[in-house]
């Protein structure tokens, strides 16, 4: 199974991630968001993070999932390669990141997102697994 | 902004001003001045006063508040509407470029329609001219985030039902719609902040490379003017004066001559609209209309618009040189991150000369130059 692929949208830009279960999908979800913005192969897991959010609503945990890691790009400049989540429920989402600090020279930034909307936004049980879309604004 | 040089007095020094803009300008991921420090008391002043910050601080002079619209200060700005996590994005990202279709570009006057007009803009033929194009960065985007999630909950609470999860809203007479306005007053003032720092950058770059004062290079700014933004106006409607919220997305303010938001030298033409173009073609400066105020609530177009998406557009430039294809026209560009400069070549947007005839026409603005550009940093 294709983990994720890319989206074709005319003024921003979409991912469709796939899992074999809740959990597989929101980690491919994390992976093919940092896809976007960078090449993956040249960052190292050398910091860790842990990650803990609440929602009501697979949807809302999904643009919150993502909208977190861009927070923590945006603000401390972090690029992550592995995504782990422990669990994930009613309760919410725990997850352990891990990446490194960018570094001008050695990570070379594709495209810069600027938010993660709710447009067009699907989190759903598909044959064999789960599916979801995900809609960024560049 | 205009200046006092020509077309052919930069025409041989391109790469070099391209080369300090970049550098002066940050515009990469986690670049900033490393001469600017910001605590959050201060980022609450700037969210509090807008731009009048940032002349107080030494960027531009206090003339240039008289150019910007609401003199880059929304009232009514509240910072305690603004989370911990959008103080913290701004604060990181105050003076920086940003990437998209974010830019700061040089180029010159190439065409005049309205003679009469661009005079009283202080604009001419071959007069050299700066675009700069940001906005409220990640502060922003996680008020824009953060009220998503108050709108979400209102739309249900006043039973609104909508297609996409995306729209939620609330009335604005609503506790959520009220908060909401004086915490995109904020992002709104951040980002008259944000453009009259970079202005004053520009200013720096340009008295760098020609090695002239800012007395000779009299790089003043026209106008600035917000292109996404819900303001509270008067307008006509069926004969009677009301007061409303008009939401400007993807669209720009256009009021007309004599209208009582504008600056005083504007006054018998109209406020100056900017349209800029894709980094390849030209931009525009235009001027409101009262047709625009009987029409559309005193707005026009802000832009071409994309036709093409950035995937379409990587595979359009596939095997092409595009920095190249620019340079033999003349524009010399240089951006922060690998994928802008392919995502905005020129055929991945709609051709603005038409866009901009059909507001012309449409009587919405008027055409007063065109702008052909000549060097553009992209984040």
């Amino acid at each position: 199974m294709k983990r994720y692929e890319i989206l074709d949208h005319t003024a921003d830009i979409g991912i469709i991630v796939h899992g074999e279960n809740l959990k597989a999908l929101f980690e491919n979800a994390g992976k093919a968001f940092f896809h976007l913005i960078t090449d993956l192969r040249k960052v190292r897991g050398r910091i860790e993070r842990q990650i803990h959010i609440g929602g009501e609503s697979l949807d809302r945990l999904m643009v919150d999932w993502l909208s977190e890691l861009l927070y923590l790009h945006d603000v401390e400049h972090l690029l992550f390669k592995s995504f782990k989540v422990e669990s994930l429920g009613e309760s919410g989402l725990k997850a352990i990141v891990k990446g490194e600090l960018y570094e001008e020279g050695v990570h070379a930034i594709k495209t810069e997102v600027k938010a993660v909307t709710y447009h067009q936004i699907q989190v759903k049980r598909e044959n064999r697994g789960w599916r979801a879309q995900i809609i960024l604004d560049l | 902004m205009r200046s006092g040089l020509s077309r052919t007095d930069i025409q041989g020094r391109i790469k070099e001003l391209v080369e300090g803009l970049f550098i002066n300008i940050p515009s990469g991921v986690g670049s900033h001045r490393k001469d600017l420090k910001l605590n959050r008391e201060e980022e609450r002043r700037v969210l509090k006063k807008g731009a009048k910050w940032a002349i107080e601080k030494g960027f531009g002079s206090a003339e240039d508040l008289e150019h910007i619209e609401e003199h880059g200060c929304i009232e009514g700005a509240n910072p305690d509407r603004v989370s911990e996590k959008a103080m913290e994005r701004g604060r990181a990202q105050l003076g920086t470029l940003g990437s998209g279709n974010h830019f700061v570009e040089a180029g010159y006057v190439a065409e005049v329609f309205d003679e009469a007009i661009a005079r009283t803009l202080g604009l001419y033929k071959d007069q050299v001219t700066i675009i700069i194009h940001t906005g409220s960065r990640g502060l922003g985007h996680q008020v824009c985030d953060d009220y998503i999630r108050v709108m979400m909950n209102a739309t249900r609470k006043h039973q609104i039902e909508l297609p996409d999860p995306q729209l939620c809203c609330a009335p604005v007479s609503s506790s959520e719609g009220k908060e909401y306005l004086e915490a995109m007053a904020c992002a709104a003032n951040f980002a008259f902040t944000n453009r009259q720092m970079i202005t004053h950058w520009v200013r720096e770059t340009f008295e760098q490379v020609f090695q002239k004062s800012q007395k000779d290079l009299r790089l003043d700014l026209i106008y600035d003017v917000c292109h996404n933004i819900a303001k509270i106006e008067t307008h006509t409607v069926n004969g009677k004066k009301k007061k409303l919220c008009v939401h400007r997305k993807g669209a720009t303010r256009a009021f007309p001559p004599h209208h009582p938001d504008i600056p005083s030298d504007y006054q018998s033409i109209g406020q100056p609209v900017l349209i800029p173009g894709d980094m390849g073609r030209c931009s525009y400066v235009l001027v409101g209309t009262e047709r625009a105020m009987e029409e559309t609530f005193g707005s026009t177009c802000h832009g071409a618009g994309r036709v093409m998406s950035r995937h379409q557009a990587i595979k359009a430039a596939k095997g092409r040189a595009i920095a190249r294809e620019l340079e033999d026209k003349g524009i010399v560009v240089k951006g922060a991150s690998q994928g802008t400069l392919v995502e905005e070549i020129s055929d991945a947007y709609k051709d603005v000369n038409d866009v901009v005839d059909v507001v012309h026409h449409a009587g919405i603005s008027r055409k007063v130059v065109k702008l052909v550009p000549m060097g553009v940093i992209k984040g």
